[in-house]
């Protein structure tokens, strides 16, 4: 009772939305007949699936962006990286099945006359070792990154530019054959999870609800940490950080609390979206993947816990649209995404819905006011949680 | 012995021309060849060879290859020799030393001249020999260097030869090595071979090393074999020094590459705190404006094609320039104070531009040609540069320059730099901040379409050109610190000449991901950059 207060009824409303869908969609596909009016194709599972987790991936990176104010340009890195740990996994999983028939060398290892298996690849025929991983290996950089980055105060842009090379440093690597990860072709040809034949209904039912719980529990943390009194020092920190810490705080702990979380979310989220794609190669490093996911927060209404839910799925959605139906207008779409939200919705769907629309004209002038006055928010009142953080040059 | 008559026939020889100077010289070379006529066993023949030889007449050279192919015959009856092409019947004959048609005679009439191993070897030494004397250095020089390979102490003599008459002092000293390299392998005495180890020390290259540890593990140990050692470990040394040397210019060709790349990028971000995404693609709207001209150029005027960057150049800037000035005044003037918003909008605009980009001239790379005077290359010392490297080098270092003088002595510069150093203030002393923001954004983004000009000449023209370059062009720019030239000077030829040193060590991806790592370290350490802007600022 006390719980439900103090998330909100909008929280738990999104929460009982997906716990509804990871159950209604497998039953429509398994049990409902293929003409049903509601009766869910077994090509769109996956796909329904896909965008969930990316919906968390978003959701991940909104926990660092929209209540911290650290703009990542590189959480794609910390899902690729859950990615490749299930990967891994499931590639241990293929056993004597694999082209070769080696009964403990992925194929890619046999082709490259490899004798044996490299020690980074021990324990990830354990699914718990896999689990641990998934959630350990994103966790580790990004608190080792994030430490040395908040540390020394690095902020802005130039983290933004850090966090791009980062996951541009892991692209190159990664594609490399002999750092072990299949170089340019990555991971793929999977056959089991836990003993279940990865293409079969069932399992990508249960994957897709999993996804489903996934994003529930992720929403129920983000909205509990934001609602928490560590909440309100997330926002003071990504509002005025040198106040904050003027005051005592220490704001580089709260960053890299935020950071550290964020990178294990969007591990998961990487985790069960692999099985459900079936392959994981080096191209998700790209820094544009990264940026995407950007734009889905920012469409969706950074710092709303919705928002970026909503935008996830919507972008995502309709790329898949676009790349099948007019796969060149898909670039032209999505930078006109970037640059219309910038200029017109500041705040996303959700926070313009919140908050109401102000016009840009009006955003313009205050931003001139704001040149001109020192430091004086820029359009709306600075209580809102989906602000932006004031410049104050 | 042989020897003292060879040069007592070539005394002869020459005596004889001169006595009868109307007859030149082409009756002595039939002469010495009418000896191969008849019977003749294998010494006689090499000796006849070494007569020709001895001549240095070019005119020797039609039979002795002949010979070594093994086309020179002899007719029976007046043991005349001929050059015979084809086993025809009857066999069409050729003059041995003027080439022209002598008729023809029945196949059974006609003996070969035999040859062997040996007798092809001393063929090609007179042959060698004969192109040391010939009228033209660089041949001369070719024959030398040929023989410097072979270093075969046979031709000694013939060096010695053709030493006595050069002119010309470079290829006098490639003979002079050759003939150290030969005496190296001979039975001369220890005296003329430490001479022969100081000559090919002074050469000083991998050919000459090769000689020497040669030289130094096979002969018996003494001064000449001592000399050698320490010649081989000297050149080492040298070769050491010039591959660091070609490190090192390697790094300063990436170096102006990047410095070309993130140049304006500076500007931009040191001026205004704008973070452009869209950077990369005004390069490669250059790139593309060099495309465009020179098209134009093939199907309308292909003379002018040696002009072609020059014309491109001030278009490239045009349309870089115009396309930057559109998105300041359309797009980036709302967003100013909002950096990450800025950043997320650019890339936006980098997106579109790049897919505007491949629906008009399509994915595939576009073939930019080089200009006579940006390809081919030279030596220097032991290193091989390449023109078009060297000129970006220049055309770099030109740029930088120019964009110092604007910034630092025009009153444009001044406002600019006023803007930088306190916006506040400078809008309180009347200078028009949105105009200077507007041009200097231009100005950033012109320059990033010349530096496309420059790079469609040393890479890809594809819409994905910008992309490559963005991400080393943000290192370049927050390694050397904004709103410092110079930081961006030091930090491209650092960032450059630290890349092209690891390679080696680590490979060139390899090597990238060290330079990335280094540099988020190196952030932790100066996290504003080399050349910090110095000043009172609190950060948010």
């Amino acid at each position: 009772m006390i719980l439900a207060r103090f998330l909100g009824p909008r929280v738990w409303l999104l929460v009982a939305a997906l716990l509804a869908a990871a159950v209604l969609v497998p039953l429509s596909n398994l049990w409902l007949p293929a003409d049903h009016p509601l009766h869910v194709p077994s090509h769109i599972v996956p796909l329904l699936g896909k965008y969930v987790c990316y919906a968390l991936l978003a959701l991940a990176l909104d926990l660092v962006w929209g209540h911290v104010g650290i703009l990542s340009l590189g959480h794609g890195a910390f899902f690729a990286l859950g990615g490749y740990a299930m990967g891994m996994y499931l590639m241990r999983q293929i056993g004597p099945r694999g082209v070769y028939g080696n009964p403990v060398l992925p194929d890619f290892m046999v082709f490259l006359n490899w004798g044996e298996l490299p020690w980074f690849w021990h324990g990830f025929d354990q699914f718990w070792f896999a689990a641990l991983m998934v959630v350990l290996v994103p966790g580790l950089l990004a608190f080792v990154f994030g430490w040395f980055a908040f540390r020394s105060r690095v902020t802005g842009v130039y983290l933004s530019i850090i966090t791009q090379a980062l996951t541009y440093a892991l692209l190159l690597a990664f594609f490399r054959n002999d750092m072990g990860f299949g170089g340019n072709n990555g991971l793929t040809d999977f056959k089991d999870i836990l003993g279940f034949p990865i293409q079969a209904g069932t399992t990508r039912a249960a994957l897709f609800a999993a996804s489903c719980v996934a994003l529930a529990l992720g929403v129920l943390l983000v909205g509990a940490v934001t609602r928490s009194k560590l909440g309100s020092l997330m926002t003071a920190v990504r509002d005025a950080e040198s106040r904050t810490r003027f005051i005592g705080w220490r704001p580089e702990y709260v960053k890299l609390f935020a950071f550290t979380v964020s990178a294990v979310m969007a591990g998961i989220a990487g985790a069960l979206y692999v099985p459900q794609v079936g392959i994981i190669n080096p191209g998700e490093f790209a820094p544009v993947n990264s940026i995407e996911v950007v734009v889905w927060a920012a469409i969706g209404g950074r710092g709303t816990i919705l928002g970026p839910v909503v935008g996830a799925l919507l972008v995502a959605s309709s790329k898949s649209y676009f790349t099948a139906v007019a796969p060149d207008t898909w670039l032209f779409v999505l930078g006109g995404l970037f640059v219309f939200v910038t200029l017109f919705l500041p705040r996303g769907i959700i926070g313009t819905i919140d908050h109401g629309w102000t016009g840009w004209r009006e955003r313009l002038k205050a931003s001139r006011a704001a040149e001109r006055g020192a430091g004086a928010p820029p359009a709306a009142p600075p209580q809102s949680p989906g602000d932006l953080p004031s410049p104050a040059e | 012995m042989l020897r003292q008559l060879r040069l007592c026939l070539a005394l002869l020889l020459a005596a004889l021309a001169l006595a009868a100077p109307a007859h030149a010289q082409g009756p002595d070379i039939a002469a010495i060849v009418a000896k191969l006529g008849g019977k003749i066993s294998f010494p006689d023949t090499e000796a006849v060879i070494a007569e020709l030889a001895a001549t240095g007449d070019p005119a020797a050279e039609r039979p002795l290859r002949a010979l070594a192919a093994g086309q020179l015959v002899w007719r029976d009856g007046d043991e005349a020799v001929f050059i015979a092409t084809s086993g025809a019947e009857p066999t069409p004959l050729l003059d041995p030393v003027t080439g022209a048609d002598a008729g023809t005679a029945p196949k059974d009439q006609l003996n070969k001249i035999r040859i062997k191993n040996s007798i092809r070897t001393a063929v090609d030494d007179a042959l060698a020999g004969l192109t040391l004397r010939a009228d033209d250095p660089a041949m001369r020089r070719r024959a030398a260097e040929n023989l410097f390979a072979a270093a075969d102490p046979e031709g000694i003599d013939v060096l010695d030869a053709a030493l006595a008459a050069e002119t010309d002092a470079n290829v006098r000293a490639v003979m002079e090595q050759a003939r150290a390299a030969a005496i190296l392998k001979s039975d001369r005495p220890g005296a003329d071979k430490e001479a022969a180890v100081t000559t090919l020390t002074a050469r000083g290259d991998r050919p000459a090393l090769n000689a020497l540890t040669a030289f130094a593990a096979a002969a018996p140990a003494g001064e000449a074999q001592e000399a050698a050692a320490r010649g081989a470990a000297q050149i080492e040394q040298t070769i050491a020094l010039w591959g660091q040397a070609q490190n090192i210019w390697y790094g300063l060709s990436l170096g102006s590459v990047l410095l070309l790349a993130a140049i304006g990028l500076a500007i931009t971000f040191g001026v205004m705190g704008v973070i452009n995404m869209a950077h990369g693609e005004m390069v490669m709207l250059g790139a593309y404006t060099t495309f465009v001209v020179q098209e134009a150029i093939r199907t309308q005027v292909p003379w002018l094609f040696e002009w072609s960057l020059a014309i491109a150049l001030p278009l490239a800037f045009l349309v870089s320039g115009s396309v930057g000035l559109v998105m300041e005044r359309g797009l980036i003037r709302f967003l100013y104070g909002r950096p990450l918003e800025t950043l997320l909008a650019t890339f936006g605009v980098s997106l579109i531009l790049q897919q505007l980009v491949r629906t008009i001239f399509g994915p595939t790379n576009r073939e930019v040609g080089n200009p006579d005077w940006m390809s081919g290359a030279f030596q220097f010392g032991q290193m091989a540069i390449t023109w078009n490297r060297l000129w970006i080098i220049v055309f770099a270092l030109t740029v930088f320059a120019a964009l110092l003088f604007a910034l630092n002595r025009t009153p444009m510069g001044l406002q600019m730099r006023a803007v930088t150093q306190n916006r506040k203030m400078a809008s309180a002393m009347g200078i028009r901040t949105p105009f200077v923001d507007a041009m200097t954004f231009a100005l950033g983004s012109g320059i990033a379409g010349i530096a496309g000009v420059a790079l469609s000449q040393i890479d890809n023209v594809s819409p994905d050109l910008g992309g490559s370059y963005i991400i080393d062009s943000f290192m370049v720019v927050v390694f050397g610190g904004v709103g410092n030239l110079w930081g961006t000077l030091v930090g491209a030829m650092t960032l450059g000449i630290v890349n092209k040193f690891l390679e080696p060590y680590a490979g060139a991806v390899l090597g990238k991901i060290v330079v990335l790592v280094l540099i988020i370290l190196f952030i932790q350490k100066r996290p504003r950059g080399l050349f910090a802007q110095k000043g009172r600022f609190v950060d948010a």
